[in-house]
Parts: structure tokens; sequence; C-alpha cells
């Protein structure tokens, strides 16, 4: 099989450590359930398998961009897609008026995990759609929404986000694009947009682009952007479509990795102006984006984790087969599988746990993002909105920088095999890079982990967690998990040194906490990931008991959640050296004399 | 027309399965559990018949434990329209669960009783029939392909030599092979849907049917492992060999 949906690990985060039937008992959610969600992960599973993991190397191909400026998609993806729009799956997340199913936040992005470890490129249609969606029914108009929504949450239509130009990355100030009033209410959009992803291909009947532009009148920066939607084909008052509106996809990229996500250079206007719609009010645009930018970057987070875990299912597969070398240590001559060397345990064994944390550690955030929409107390709701604000740049930032770790060990473990492309992995390392550079770079999530997120309210949320961590500590230390507990100590112990140096001197001298952001996320990634598997051994040593308990599941669980206090956990106190006493040298040599 | 099909939740066809220790049967604890994939063709073919306007009502039938109540809400998502579950920790063996299916087909009447060929865990290829008979329906087993008209039914079976078509007189059994359709993907509005589907309990005690196994099992255990090969230099050794070790010549 090549990819098997990590049915038990999936159902156990969700559960167990994020709680999904208390998400469940939330105002809104009461036709979700336990059963239900089982339900629709087994048939997700099935789907992921069936369909979309068997096209995902021939995605690599890459779709095809014709002088017509057409874009024929990836083999195999335009009829994956019909199936996946007729299953309904794009609804899981849509809102249930326009059609949707309205599930928890968590139950989709459990889903979509199995969307992305099965076909990462595949996944990012319905993500962008879905994405798309969201900013539509937050702000646009009920006609707009009347006009967009119903066919965008059955996928027959997809959604796009025009945000990036040539100038304008992650600095979006910069935009250029230009927005002229028709007089009808309508707008004439015209500029060059790059880097869209699924901006143009044959798999819906239209597609819906979200476009950030400027209006003659805006003001400068980031305060004179509005969003606009603009159809690829104009839709009639009766719903059909008419003319093809002047927006066309000049070339695609020419990428390292997610091939079958066509990624295109737009140009709109070419011909006097495409025609928009303005969304919502006026120079508002970029504070619309950022409303979806937790999903968003939460979904990045988790993609970044499904590519690990599709390299990690095909490391164990390989290492379990291939038969090189005497066991360590043996008399005997005979070769073993590589599974047996010391090594390759540790590789498989790194892969697994972090992987294990940090799925945790995103329905955790899942979670908090429910909560902080649903709960019904007004100070949960914004407590958990702290939590969720607090996660999502290291959820993002940490699981795609691991997965670049994790990817490469995949690699590693099939040697010189690994690094032909016919073995299948050198893909997983390619598409997994990408995920710690789009939705913001890893720097851009740690500024924001420092600034918004520590400093600006003095640590509030970063010492509320380490508090959880410290009670955990204690649970491990009565359970005798003895290395789980003094490591964990150790790691929160280090995460508080940090987290008092980032409060300490982001206002004074921003540029020593800037040095250290990313290593501070990392040790937050770290530290909190042990949390989460700390939290798992507890439970796994609970559960052994029960009648009917997976013994292998759970005595897993409890070695893997080990391995983690002992290999990973230690990492905190190189990195908090680092964060601490290092910032000077980062800056000290002349930017002349690089 | 009523159509009736059971299904059996049977271990995952991708789980390799282990032998317990003592030998007495097969580890079922813990591995994931699935509809038999012959009683999903079964669960297909009277959806399309459905579809297609011959059958007005699907009633889905499991017997076992509680846990069989996931197995007929799969078959509800697939476009059942109610299940019944006749609940039971009791060992099923084929004849009971042919009794157990003819007090079953006796309350609801249906015209059509459409079974997987066998379950893929015990292979047991006997149920259909043993309901035929206790019914006294006629019978089309290994279908790879079904007619349905308003009295009657042609069955194309596949039969060693090829394919046979046979026509059955209605009410009658049909027994599903591999090739008569390939399951759709369930949709996620009707996973939703299921939910909601009614779902009836019921136990062989009110069935009236004595459950009771038949047959005893005297051992389980894994095949036997395959012994390495052997190199032979000459087409002279490879014949000596095949005549005086392997006694095959």
């Amino acid at each position: 099989m090549i990819y098997q949906a990590p049915a038990k690990e999936i159902r156990f985060a969700l559960n167990e450590l994020a709680e999904l039937p208390a998400v469940c008992s939330l105002p809104g959610y009461e036709d979700c359930s336990v059963e239900l969600v089982d339900a629709i992960l087994e048939e997700g599973a099935k789907f992921a398998e069936g369909v979309l993991a068997p096209i995902n190397k021939q995605g690599d191909k890459g779709a095809k961009w014709s002088p017509d400026f057409t874009v024929t998609a990836a083999e195999g993806f335009k009829e994956a897609w019909q199936q996946y729009v007729e299953a309904g799956w794009v609804g899981l997340r849509a809102p249930a008026e326009f059609g949707g199913q309205g599930l928890p936040a968590l139950v989709a992005l459990a889903a979509e995990e199995m969307w992305c470890s099965a076909n990462l490129a595949f996944s990012l249609a319905p993500m962008l759609t879905l994405g798309a969606i969201e900013a539509i029914n937050h702000h646009a108009s009920d006609e707009l929404k009347a006009i967009y929504l119903p066919r965008m949450s059955t996928g027959e239509w997809t959604g796009t986000m025009n945000l990036t130009e040539p100038q304008a990355g992650s600095d979006l100030a910069q935009v250029r694009s230009k927005a002229i009033p028709v007089g009808d209410g309508s707008y004439q959009i015209s500029g060059q947009k790059i880097f869209i992803t699924w901006g143009e291909h044959d798999m819906a009947d239209n597609i819906v682009h979200l476009v950030l532009a400027r209006l003659p009148d805006a003001p400068a920066g980031v305060k004179g952007i509005s969003l606009f939607i603009v159809p690829k084909f104009m839709v009639n008052a009766d719903g059909s479509l008419g003319a093809r509106n002047d927006v066309r996809c000049v070339s695609l990229e020419h990428k390292l990795g997610i091939h079958g996500s066509p990624t295109a250079v737009m140009s709109f206007g070419d011909e006097g102006g495409a025609i928009g719609y303005l969304v919502g009010e006026a120079n508002k645009g970029l504070g619309y984006m950022f409303t979806m930018m937790n999903h968003a970057r939460l979904g990045v987070g988790i993609e970044g984790m499904a590519v690990s875990e599709r390299a990690y299912q095909k490391a164990v597969e390989y290492a379990r087969d291939r038969v090189q070398s005497r066991a360590v240590g043996s008399p005997d001559p005979a070769g073993v599988a590589i599974i047996q060397h010391p090594d390759v345990r540790r590789m498989l064994m790194t892969m697994r746990a972090q992987i294990e944390a940090q799925r945790a550690l995103a329905f955790y955030a899942a979670a908090a993002l429910d909560r902080a929409a649903r709960h019904p107390v007004a100070s949960e709701a914004a407590r958990n909105q702290a939590l969720v604000n607090f996660l999502i740049p290291i959820v993002k930032g940490w699981n795609t920088e691991q997965a670049n770790e994790i990817t490469s060990l995949g690699m590693q473990i099939h040697g010189g095999m690994g690094y032909i492309e016919e073995t299948g992995v050198a893909q997983y390392c390619r598409d997994a890079r990408i995920t710690a550079i789009y939705e913001g770079t890893t720097g851009i999530q740690a500024l924001d982990l420092i600034g918004r997120k520590t400093a600006s309210e003095n640590g509030a949320t970063a010492r509320w967690l380490l508090e959880e961590v410290r009670s955990t500590v204690a649970k491990l230390a009565a359970a005798g998990f003895d290395s789980m507990a003094a490591n964990l100590e150790a790691a929160a112990k280090d995460a508080e040194r940090c987290v008092d140096f980032i409060v300490g001197t982001f206002a004074s001298q921003p540029a020593l906490a800037a040095a250290g952001s990313v290593p501070f996320l990392k040790l937050m990634g770290i530290t909190l990931g042990g949390w989460m598997m700390g939290r798992a051994a507890l439970i796994a040593k609970a559960q052994q008991g029960d009648e009917g308990a997976d013994a292998d599941f759970l005595a897993a669980k409890q070695i893997t959640a080990r391995f983690y206090a002992e290999h990973l956990l230690p990492q905190t106190g190189g990195l908090a050296a680092a964060i601490v006493s290092g910032a000077d040298s980062v800056l000290a040599l002349d930017a002349a004399l690089f | 027309m009523k159509a009736l099909v059971a299904v059996k939740r049977v271990v995952d066809y991708n789980v390799k399965v282990r032998v317990k220790a003592d030998g007495t049967d097969v580890d079922v604890a813990n591995v994931k559990m699935s509809m038999n994939p012959f009683d999903e063709i079964a669960v297909e073919e009277a959806v399309r018949l459905k579809e297609a306007g011959k059958v007005s009502e699907i009633v889905v039938v499991s017997m076992g434990v509680k846990q069989c109540e996931e197995t007929l809400r799969t078959a509800l998502a697939m476009g059942a329209d109610r299940a019944i579950l006749v609940e039971t920790d009791a060992e099923l063996q084929p004849l009971a669960v042919a009794k157990l299916l003819k007090a079953v087909a006796d309350k609801e009447q249906p015209q059509l009783l459409i079974v997987g060929k066998q379950a893929i865990d015990d292979d047991a290829n006997q149920t259909g029939q043993m309901a035929a008979a206790l019914l006294g329906w006629g019978q089309g087993t290994f279908a790879s392909k079904v007619d349905v008209a308003a009295e009657t039914i042609d069955v194309t079976r596949e039969v060693d030599g090829g394919l046979e078509t046979i026509k059955l007189r209605l009410p009658a059994v049909v027994t599903t092979d591999l090739r008569l359709n390939e399951p759709r993907y369930v949709k996620l509005p009707n996973i939703m849907a299921a939910k909601k589907k009614p779902l009836d309990k019921t136990t062989p005690a009110d069935l009236g049917v004595d459950v009771a196994p038949r047959l005893k099992t005297l051992k389980v255990a894994e095949p036997a492992k395959r012994s390495a090969g052997i190199k032979v230099a000459n087409a002279a050794e490879l014949v000596a060999k095949l005549k005086n070790d392997a006694k095959v010549l």
C-alpha cells in the first residue's frame, strides 16, 4: 500500500489530546460526535488512499501551460477532483448555510492531514478554495455570497488568493495592482500577480480569484489595499456562466516541488481591465486576508506534518525490507533488515516522535480555534483565542521546518536509492520544502511569535502554557516517567528564560530579540511537543489496564514519548543559550563583509 | 420491490492477521474491522437497482457484536434505507446466520436477498446457499451481472467454464462475486444522513433462532513458512532431485 491513513494515531490525537468530545459539545456542533467523526475519517481515508495517493507520483510530472493561456491539470487530477466534488469533501469545512456541513475545524483538519499526506499538490486546490470561501463568507455582501458560495462550497468552482506581486512578497504594503470604479458598482482590475496556487486549470467550470488591489484614491501602504472578487468567467444573473473575464495565466512557474499544483503568473486587465467586485469595505482588504490567516497557517502546519508522515511510512517499509550488513555486534555474518541497525532505528524514532508531537499540537491548536469561535463563556473564548494566536506561528513554523529534516531523514534511510527519483522519496523532500516558505516564511512566523504573540502581552499566554507543562511534569514524575519529567521540566525552564529575554529585550533592543526569534520558535515547538507527548504517555499508561485496550499501541506511545523526551527535549538547552547569549554574533559582522 | 442485504463485519482486508498464542483463533483484538468486501458489492448492487428504479427499499442486516452497528452505518451511508442488527456475542456459523436471515426475511418479506458470496475471514461460501434452501427460494450464486424484471431475475454467474446465465423466479437469493460492480466512495452528506436513518436492534432469541455452533474449531495455525530453495548445477541434477527428494516425478 502506498499510503495508509494512520487511523489509530489520528483518533488518539483527536479524541484524547485535542478532546474532540468537548469540541462536539460546543454550541452549533451538536450533530458532531466521536462516532460520526470516526465514520467520516474512515471514508476519508479510503478516498485518500484509493484516489489521491495513487496519482501523487504522476502529479509530480506537473500541469501543462499552453500558449492560449490554458492550463491542463496533471494526469488524473481532473478526474480525482470530480470524484472529490461528487463525494462532497469540499463541504467538510464549508459553511452549512451554503451547502457545507459546518463541522468543527478540528475535524476538517484531521481529514486534511490525509489529503495532504496522500497528495500535497492536489490538496492545495481545496485548501485555497476553502480559504476563499472563508474570506467571502466573512466579509462580502450577501449578494456576492449568494452568487459565489453555493458553487464554491460544492467545489464546482475553485478559489484562489492573489496577493503576491513581484515587488510585494512578505511585504504586502508594496502591492501596486489597480482597481478603478466603473460606475455600476463593479471595478476594472489591472496588474500582475505571481505565485498564484491553482491560479488556472481545467478541473472546474469557473475560478474565483480573490485579488488585492488599490483604489485610485487609496492611501499608501497597508491601509490602502482593497479586496476584490474577480471571476474567470462572468456570472450571469441566472447563475449561468457568461463571457471570459480579462484575466489570464501568462505562465506557470518551474518549481522545486508540488509540481501537480500549477503556480500561475496571473495578468489582470491586459485588454482594458478585468471586472471585479469589492469585498466588504474599501481599503480593508489586508485585514480581511488576515482573518483567514490563522486557519491557513494551521493548514500549512498540517501539510508539513502530513508530508513527514508519508515519508515516515515509506521509510519504515523500506527499512523492514532492505537487507544489508550483519546486525551490529552479531557473530552471524548474515545480513539483516536495516531496521535492525541502531542508527536506522534512531532516524525512524526521530521521524515518528516528532510527527506524533506535531499532530497532537496542531490538533490541540485546532480545538482551541473551535473553542475561540464557539465557546459560550466569553472569557473562555478569549483565552482560547489567545492560545490559538500563540500556537499558530509555532505549529506553522516548527512543523514545516522539521518537515524538511524529517523528509530528509526518510531519504537518508533509503541511502543512495533515496536520491534516485524513481524511489519516490525525493518527491516528499521537494514537496515539503515549500511549506516552510509560503503562507509566511519561518522568519515571518517567528517575528509574529516574539512580537504580537509574546512581547505585546508580556508573555502571558506563553507563561500560562508553561504552567500547564509544569502540571504535566508533576504527573509524569508521579507516574514514574522519570526521564520525561526531568527533561520536560528542564525544557520548561529554558523556555521560561527565553520568554523573559524576549519580553525584556523586544521593546528596547528589538534586533537582539529578532536575531533569536526562529530558535525561540523551535524551542517553543520542541517544548510544547514534549508536553503533548508527556500527556500522551500519561493517557496511554492510564488506558493500559482497560478492557480491550490496544496494548501494542499504548506501549508504543509510551516508548515514543520517552524517546522524544530523551532525544529531542534536550535540544532546548542549546537553543536557549543561543537565544539569550548569541544575538550579538548574529549581527556583529558588517553586511559588507558577507 | 424490497431488497434485503446482509453485511458482515470482518477484519479489514489490509490487515495481516495473527493467530492467537493458544492457537484457538485469529487475534482480532484492536485490528481494523470493515465491511466484508463481497458484502460491499452486495450493498452497491442494491443501491444501483434502487437508482435504476427496480428496487424501492433497501434493508441491510448484520449479525454479531454491537460494533456491527458501524458496518451498518457504512451501508446506510452507501445508500441503504434502514438497518437491522441482530445483536449477539455468540460465535456465528453459516447455518446460524442463514437461519437468522430466514427469520428476518420472513418478517420483512423482501423480493430479493443479496449477500456476498463469502466472507473474507472464514471463506465459508455457505450462507447464501443455506438461506436459499431454508427459505425455499431460488439462488443465483457468484453473480457478475443481474437483470431484474417484474417477477424474475436473470443472474449471470461466474462458473469454472466461463459465464452461465440463469433465470430465477422472485423472491430469490443472489450472492455477489467480485466483478459484479465496483463499490462507490461514500459521499460526505450521506455519512451525515446515515446517522439519522433508522437502525433497529433485535436478538437471535427474539427471532426464535438457536445459534449454537455446530462445528468445533480444533486448532488454528499460521501457514507453514516457505523454506529456502537450493541451487542445482544442471538439468540432470534437477530431475534427480524431483524424482528422489521431492518425489513428484
